[in-house]
């Protein structure tokens, strides 16, 4: 198993966090290698930034992404920027409400940030993709991806953004469902 | 509170693994200034130091943090800062006290691209040279350039163990590349961590001598306030740690300082060889890009060249002995640097002219990639 997962959007909208989960879920709960590199510029909101995470059963040793298997976007312009260096049989995820796609190129899509501002708080849509990615592409497992939301999130919103991963896991299993003739209503089309 | 040694898998930066070795390794004085791409390092120990019964202290700048590293060496703890190129530069003049009065401290180098201010969130190993000559004088030191959060972990301890064992500044010298990438880091429990302290005095208080070699050509170091006098100068000095205006003077102290650190090669340089037995190219190279060699060798390998590749864990003193060994049997070397050619420089030096030597290089501000190196190999040497 070797996965390389782009992650792009906003500087504050939790995308290197994401990353972390995810890598964390992967190298402590699941007991693979993982490493992530984040690129962002001297703003600390609102500008272009990503989060490179590599997900292995053995040793990474160069830890930039140059073709990602999985490409989320949680920005238009972090899309524009990924989107050609997608791998041809690669997975494509974004928010449905902040991207839109150039092109009819299969892909899956959520409104985290709307899901999230329903749940009360913008913040959690990252959390939401989590939840929504681990459903989809099954690189991580379920149980480690929810417990590392709860001991990576701010104490006393724990429960809040437990939800918030449910949220994006069910989201996802509803898509699957809708596309069981693909995905014969697996977890995981990716892994 | 937590330990100081914080046994368990962790995900974390480089940087702060970088923090928790010099926990594990025993540091109980952090004086620094933030800059990117160290602030990491400096905020973790902020918060970790105060539980473990140590200080932090945000000095005024990196001229007072590496003068009060010094300072608290001196009173006996184990003490370190951290910084980025423009804060190194500022470093430099009291980097060459910590050498002459021979305190031992350790001094992590994040490196950014520069020069000047560069480009503060991007990396480079552009101060390869400057850790080695940065101050003025002839005098040694020892620079340490770990490739992953772990080894950061486990250098940054072994950097505090050489800096106890010879009484000299060693530098950690990471860039931010590795300093910002989280991996996993698994710390071991605290009686499986080695941690060494500086050799104490003997004998009677009143004929003691700061600067009297002992049998590794290292002298003991009693802490301000245990009773022995100790007179610590950055003029040339007797053994006793008095200024001496003399040729005989500055030769005994230069030698001393030369001879602990050149006299102790195979203690201090460590390396690690990758498909090095029946290997024509070698790749050199460190820190973040020995990941870059890593994925070129096995690449290369896969495509039928004969790479092999050797990691220079220990830059500064020089595995010259190394290189030169290699050079009577390879066809050449390729050295990986994000410099337009430091280290470079060195193994030519090294090879003395019997195989080419190419490089592998940039301006800095992000990684090398293998295809790079791989076009280099082809370019430089053409399969028959």
């Amino acid at each position: 198993m070797y996965k390389q997962i782009t992650i792009t959007g906003f500087g504050g909208q939790g995308v290197v966090l994401a990353g972390k989960i995810l890598g964390q879920a992967a190298a402590i709960e699941d007991k693979l290698e993982s490493t992530l590199v984040q690129s962002y510029g001297p703003e600390s909101r609102g500008g272009a930034c990503s989060a490179q995470v590599t997900i292995a059963d053995g040793p990474i040793y160069f830890p930039y992404i140059q073709n990602p298997d999985i490409l989320v976007c949680m920005s238009q312009s972090g899309y524009d920027k990924q989107y050609p260096t997608i791998k041809k049989e690669g997975v494509l995820v974004i928010d449905q409400d902040l991207v839109k796609p150039v092109d009819e190129r299969e892909h899956f899509a959520i409104p985290c940030t709307r899901f999230a501002e329903e749940l009360g708080n913008k913040m959690m849509a990252n959390i939401i993709m989590i939840g929504f990615f681990t459903a989809i592409t099954g690189v991580v497992t379920q149980e480690a991806a929810r417990n590392t939301v709860q001991g990576s999130v701010p104490k006393g919103t724990e429960q809040k953004n437990l939800k918030a991963f449910d949220r994006g896991w069910e989201f996802a299993q509803a898509t699957l469902k809708g596309r069981r003739h693909k995905a014969a209503g697996q977890v995981g089309v990716v892994a | 509170m937590k330990p100081a040694v914080l046994t368990g898998e962790h995900y974390m930066t480089g940087d702060e693994a970088c923090a928790e070795g010099a926990l594990a390794a025993g540091c109980l004085f952090f004086g620094g200034y933030p800059i990117t791409p160290a602030t990491e390092i400096a905020e973790h120990m902020s918060e970790r130091l105060p539980g473990v019964g140590g200080t932090f202290i945000q000095m005024e700048d990196e001229i007072a943090a590496i003068a009060s590293v010094l300072g608290a060496a001196w009173a006996g703890q184990k003490s370190m800062t951290a910084t980025s190129g423009p804060g190194f530069s500022l470093m430099m003049e009291n980097i060459g006290l910590a050498a002459c009065t021979e305190t031992p401290c350790v001094v992590v180098n994040v490196q950014r691209a520069g020069p000047s201010t560069g480009l503060p969130t991007m990396g480079a190993q552009g101060d390869m040279m400057q850790v080695r000559w940065g101050s003025h004088g002839d005098y040694e030191i020892i620079a340490l350039a770990p490739c992953s959060a772990q080894e950061i972990f486990y250098q940054t301890i072994t950097a505090f163990n050489l800096s106890e064992r010879y009484r000299t500044p060693v530098f950690v010298m990471t860039d931010e590349i590795i300093g910002h990438m989280s991996e996993k880091v698994i710390i071991p429990p605290a009686d499986q961590i080695k941690t060494e302290w500086r050799p104490k005095p003997q004998g009677r208080k009143d004929r003691f001598l700061l600067y009297k070699p002992g049998p590794n050509g290292v002298a003991p170091m009693p802490a301000a306030g245990e009773g022995y006098n100790v007179h610590v100068t950055g003029l040339t000095h007797d053994e006793k740690g008095y200024p001496v205006m003399s040729v005989e003077a500055q030769h005994q102290m230069m030698t001393r300082i030369k001879r602990k650190i050149l006299g102790n090669l195979d203690d201090i340089i460590m390396t690690e060889s990758h498909q090095l037995e029946d290997a024509e190219i070698v790749l050199v190279s460190y820190g973040i890009s020995a990941r870059t060699c890593l994925a070129a060798t096995q690449q290369a390998r896969g495509m039928g060249l004969k790479v092999g590749f050797l990691r220079l864990i220990t830059i500064w003193p020089f595995a010259e002995a190394q290189i030169q060994a290699l050079a009577q049997r390879v066809k050449g070397f390729v050295t990986v640097e994000i410099n337009l050619g430091q280290i470079h420089l060195e193994v030519m030096r090294s090879a003395m002219g019997k195989v080419p030597c190419h490089l592998v290089g940039h301006h800095g501000g992000t990684i090398i990639s293998p295809d790079q190196v791989l076009a280099k190999i082809k370019e430089a040497f053409p399969c028959p």
